[in-house]
C-alpha cells in the first residue's frame, strides 16, 4: 500500500468521507457498547428515537442544536485561519452576562417590545463574546502568545464569573428580591417581553436557530465570496505569502478573533432568551453543558464549512438530547463524549484521504516492475 | 513555625506541582520529538479513574496496590495517547485537532466519566487506598524543610527521580540526543538512520504514560476518590502544557514551573482556611490568569533569543515530501 498526494480533490469526496467517517464511527462505538454489555442495536434504535423519530424529540433535537450550531460556527470561523480558538465555550458565558445585563436592564426601564429586546440582546451578547475573544486575540498578534492556552485558561475565569455574579456577590444579575432568593442565590428572572419567540407547533424551532443559521449564511459568503475570506485562506495556508502579499496578518487575527467571539457570544444570547430565561451562574447549568468544547467536534466534522456546520449541529444535537433524554444505567453519562471523540477521531483519520489516494500495488512481482524501486537504507 | 502561610503554602506547593510536574515531562518527551499533545487533561483523566478503579478491587498490600495502581494508569495514559499517536503520525492528522479531540474523548464528559458509571463509581466514592506521607526518619518535624521536604508522599520523591532521568535522557544519552534530532530535523535525522516514525510513537506514548501517573496524583494522593466529570483536574492538564512552554522544553525548569503553579493552586485554599475576606472564585481563578500571563512574558520578553521549541513541532513527517 502506498499513499499518494491528490492533486485535485473529486467533488464528492468531500461529502463522502465525513460519512463514512460517520459509519465507522458508529461501527466502532457499536464494539465498544457490545464489549461493555450493551446491546449496540438496541442503543442505537433508543437514540435515533429520542433525538429524530420520537414524540416532540426533533424540538428537543433543536434545543440542544442550537447552543452548538453557534459555537461550531465560532470555531469553524477561527479554525479556518489556523487559529485555535477554543475559548468558546467562555466566550459563550459572557455572551450570557452581556445580554441578560442588557435585559434586566431594558426591563427596568420598561420596555416591551420583543424585537427590541432581540435586537438588543444580540448586540449586547456579540460584543460581549467579542471583547473576551479578542483578549487571546491581542495577546497573539502582538505578543505571539499561544492563543490555544490562552482562550482555554480564560474559559475558566468565565466560568469562575458566572458563579461569582450569582452566588458570591451582590451582583445586578443576583436576585435578591426575596427571601428565597436571597438564601439560596439564582439569577434574576428576565422581563416576560424578553423571552424569544418560537416557531412551529408540531415541531418547535428556536428563534436562536433561526439566528444561527442566518449568521452561518453570513459567515458562508463572508468566507467564500469576500476578499476577508480569501485573506484568511491565504494566511492559514501560509502566513508569510500573506506577509509579502501585503496582507495585515496581525489586524486578520483580531477581526477574526473578534467574529469567532461574537458568534459564540450569540449563542449565550440564545441560551437567556430561548431556553433559561435567568442567568445560571451553577457548576450545573450552563457550565456543565460543555457548548464549547462540542462546537469544536461540529466543526471538524464539518470541515470548517459554515453551511455544513448547520447539518453537523442538528446532527450532534440529536445525539446531545438523546443523551439527556436516555440517561441512566442503560446509557451512562459519559457515553455522549464517547461518541464525540471517536466521530471526531475518524473524521481526522477521514481527512487523510482527502488528501491523498491509497495505492495498492502487489509486491509480488519477481522482476520489482512496479515495487519500490529503491528502499532507502536504514 | 511549620503552621505559616508561606510554609503550608509551599509544602501544598509541592503536592499540587507533583501531577503539573509528572504531565509536564511527559508533554515535554513528546514535544521534544515533535509532536504536540493536546490531549493531556483528558489523558490525566482517564489516568486518574484507572488509577483509582485499580485501588478499589486489587486487595493486598497497601504499597503494592498502590504501585499496581500506578503502573496501571501509566498504561491507561499511555493507551490513550496511542489513539493520539496514531492519527498523527500515521494518518498525519492535525495534532492540535486530535489533542482536542482526545481530550473531548478521555475527558471528564467523555470515557472517564463512561468507565466510572460502567464500574459503578458513586459521583464521590471515597478511596480505599491512598499515597500517605512517608515520613523519612521523622525528619518531618524539621522546622520548614520538614513539612516542604520530608513530609511528602512516595509520588514526590519520584518525580523527583523522573524529572532527573528524563533531563539526563534528553542532555545526555544518544537516545535523548537521536529525540532531540527527531523534533528538530526530522529529515536529517531520518537521512542519518534514525526511526522518525518509532522515536515518536515511543515517545508519544511514554507521555501519556506520565499524563496517566499524573492524573492517578489526584485520585489517589491530592483528593483520593473519584469525582465525575472534570472538577478533579480542573485544568491542570492545560497549565502543564504551558509549563513546557514556559519551560523553554527543559526538564529542570519544569519543576521549577510546576512548583511556581503548585503554590498558585494551593494559595486559595490556605488562604480560605484563614478566613481571608476575598471572594473564593477570584482565589481560583489565580492559577489560570497567572499561567496567561506567564506565557505573555514567555513569548514576548524572551522571544529574541530562540526559545528552545522544537523545530518540527506540529509538523507531521513524510518521507516523500521533505
Amino acid at each position: 500500500m502506498k499513499l499518494e498526494r491528490r492533486l485535485e480533490q473529486p467533488w464528492w469526496l468531500s461529502v463522502a468521507v465525513p460519512l463514512g467517517s460517520l459509519v465507522v464511527a458508529f461501527g466502532m462505538m457499536a464494539v465498544i457498547l457490545a464489549a461493555t454489555g450493551h446491546d449496540p442495536v438496541e442503543t442505537y434504535r433508543e437514540i435515533l428515537d429520542a433525538a429524530f423519530t420520537g414524540n416532540g424529540a426533533f424540538s428537543a433535537t433543536f434545543i440542544s442544536a442550537t447552543p452548538i450550531l453557534f459555537t461550531g460556527l465560532a470555531a469553524a470561523a477561527a479554525f479556518r485561519m489556523q487559529l485555535f480558538n477554543i475559548g468558546a465555550e467562555g466566550q459563550l458565558y459572557l455572551g450570557a452576562v452581556g445580554a441578560s445585563w442588557i435585559a434586566l436592564l431594558l426591563g427596568d426601564r420598561g420596555a416591551t417590545s420583543t424585537p427590541l429586546y432581540v435586537v438588543a440582546m444580540c448586540v449586547a451578547a456579540g460584543l460581549a463574546g467579542a471583547l473576551w475573544a479578542l483578549i487571546p486575540g491581542v495577546l497573539k498578534a502582538f505578543a505571539r502568545t499561544n492563543e490555544i492556552i490562552t482562550s482555554l485558561m480564560l474559559n475558566y475565569v468565565a466560568g469562575l464569573l458566572l458563579t461569582y455574579l450569582i452566588f458570591d456577590s451582590s451582583s445586578y444579575w443576583r436576585d435578591t428580591s426575596t427571601l428565597q432568593a436571597r438564601a439560596f442565590p439564582q439569577g434574576k428572572p428576565m422581563p416576560e417581553a424578553s423571552n424569544w419567540p418560537t416557531f412551529g407547533s408540531e415541531v418547535v424551532v428556536p428563534l436562536g436557530f433561526v439566528i444561527g443559521l442566518a449568521t452561518a449564511l453570513a459567515l458562508w459568503v463572508l468566507y467564500t465570496r469576500m476578499r476577508f475570506g480569501f485573506e484568511v485562506a491565504v494566511i492559514a495556508d501560509s502566513p508569510r505569502a500573506a506577509r509579502y502579499a501585503g496582507m495585515r496578518t496581525r489586524r486578520k487575527i483580531l477581526s477574526v478573533m473578534a467574529v469567532s467571539g461574537a458568534i459564540a457570544g450569540l449563542g449565550g444570547a440564545s441560551q437567556i432568551g430561548d431556553f433559561t430565561y435567568t442567568l445560571d451562574g451553577s457548576t450545573t447549568g450552563l457550565q456543565a453543558a460543555a457548548f464549547g468544547y462540542t462546537g469544536i467536534v461540529v466543526a471538524a466534522l464539518a470541515r470548517y464549512n459554515p453551511l455544513a456546520v448547520c447539518l453537523v449541529a442538528v446532527l450532534i444535537g440529536g445525539l446531545q438530547n438523546a443523551g439527556y433524554t436516555l440517561q441512566g444505567p442503560d446509557f451512562p453519562s459519559g457515553l455522549v463524549g464517547v461518541m464525540q471523540g471517536i466521530i471526531l477521531f475518524c473524521a481526522l483519520g477521514g481527512e487523510l484521504l482527502l488528501r491523498y489516494r491509497l495505492r495498492i500495488r502487489r509486491r509480488s512481482s519477481a522482476h520489482g516492475g512496479s515495487g519500490p524501486a529503491v528502499e532507502p537504507a536504514r | 513555625m511549620n503552621d505559616t502561610l508561606l510554609v503550608v503554602v509551599l509544602a501544598d506547593a509541592v503536592l499540587y506541582g507533583t501531577p503539573l510536574l509528572f504531565a509536564s515531562l511527559g508533554e515535554l518527551l513528546a514535544e521534544r520529538s515533535g509532536v504536540l499533545n493536546l490531549g493531556v487533561e483528558g489523558m490525566m483523566l482517564f489516568g486518574a479513574v484507572v488509577g483509582f478503579w485499580t485501588t478499589q478491587r486489587v486487595e493486598g498490600a497497601s504499597a503494592l496496590v498502590l504501585v499496581l495502581a500506578i503502573l496501571a494508569s501509566g498504561l491507561a495514559g499511555a493507551a490513550m495517547a496511542a489513539i493520539h499517536a496514531f492519527l498523527t503520525i500515521t494518518l498525519r492528522a492535525n495534532q492540535i485537532v486530535s489533542g482536542l479531540a482526545l481530550t473531548i474523548f478521555a475527558g471528564g464528559l467523555g470515557l472517564s466519566a463512561y468507565v466510572g458509571t460502567e464500574l459503578g463509581f458513586s459521583p464521590d466514592t471515597p478511596a480505599k487506598q491512598q499515597f500517605g506521607s512517608l515520613d523519612v526518619s521523622a525528619l518531618a518535624d524539621l522546622p520548614v524543610l520538614g513539612p516542604i521536604v520530608f513530609d511528602q508522599s512516595a509520588l514526590v520523591y519520584a518525580s523527583w527521580i523522573a524529572t532527573l532521568l528524563v533531563g539526563l535522557y534528553l542532555g545526555r544519552t544518544r537516545f535523548g540526543l537521536n529525540v532531540r534530532a527527531v523534533g528538530e530535523a526530522p529529515a536529517s535525522a531520518d537521512a542519518m538512520g534514525i526511526n522518525v516514525t518509532l522515536y515518536r510513537y515511543v515517545h508519544v506514548l511514554i507521555g501519556g504514560g506520565f499524563a496517566g501517573v499524573a492524573g492517578a496524583c489526584y485520585s489517589l494522593s491530592i483528593s483520593p476518590g473519584w469525582i465525575a466529570g472534570d472538577t478533579l483536574i480542573g485544568g491542570a492538564g492545560w497549565i502543564a502544557i504551558a509549563l513546557v512552554i514556559f519551560a523553554f522544553w527543559r526538564a529542570e525548569l519544569c519543576l521549577v514551573g510546576a512548583y511556581l503553579f503548585g503554590a498558585l493552586s494551593a494559595l486559595p485554599f490556605a488562604l480560605q482556611a484563614r478566613d481571608v475576606e476575598v471572594a473564593p472564585e477570584l482565589l481560583y481563578a489565580i492559577p489560570y490568569v497567572m499561567t496567561i500571563i506567564v506565557l505573555v512574558i514567555a513569548s514576548t520578553g524572551l522571544s529574541k533569543r530562540r526559545l528552545g521549541a522544537p523545530a518540527a513541532l506540529g509538523i507531521p513527517y513524510v518521507r516523500e515530501e521533505r
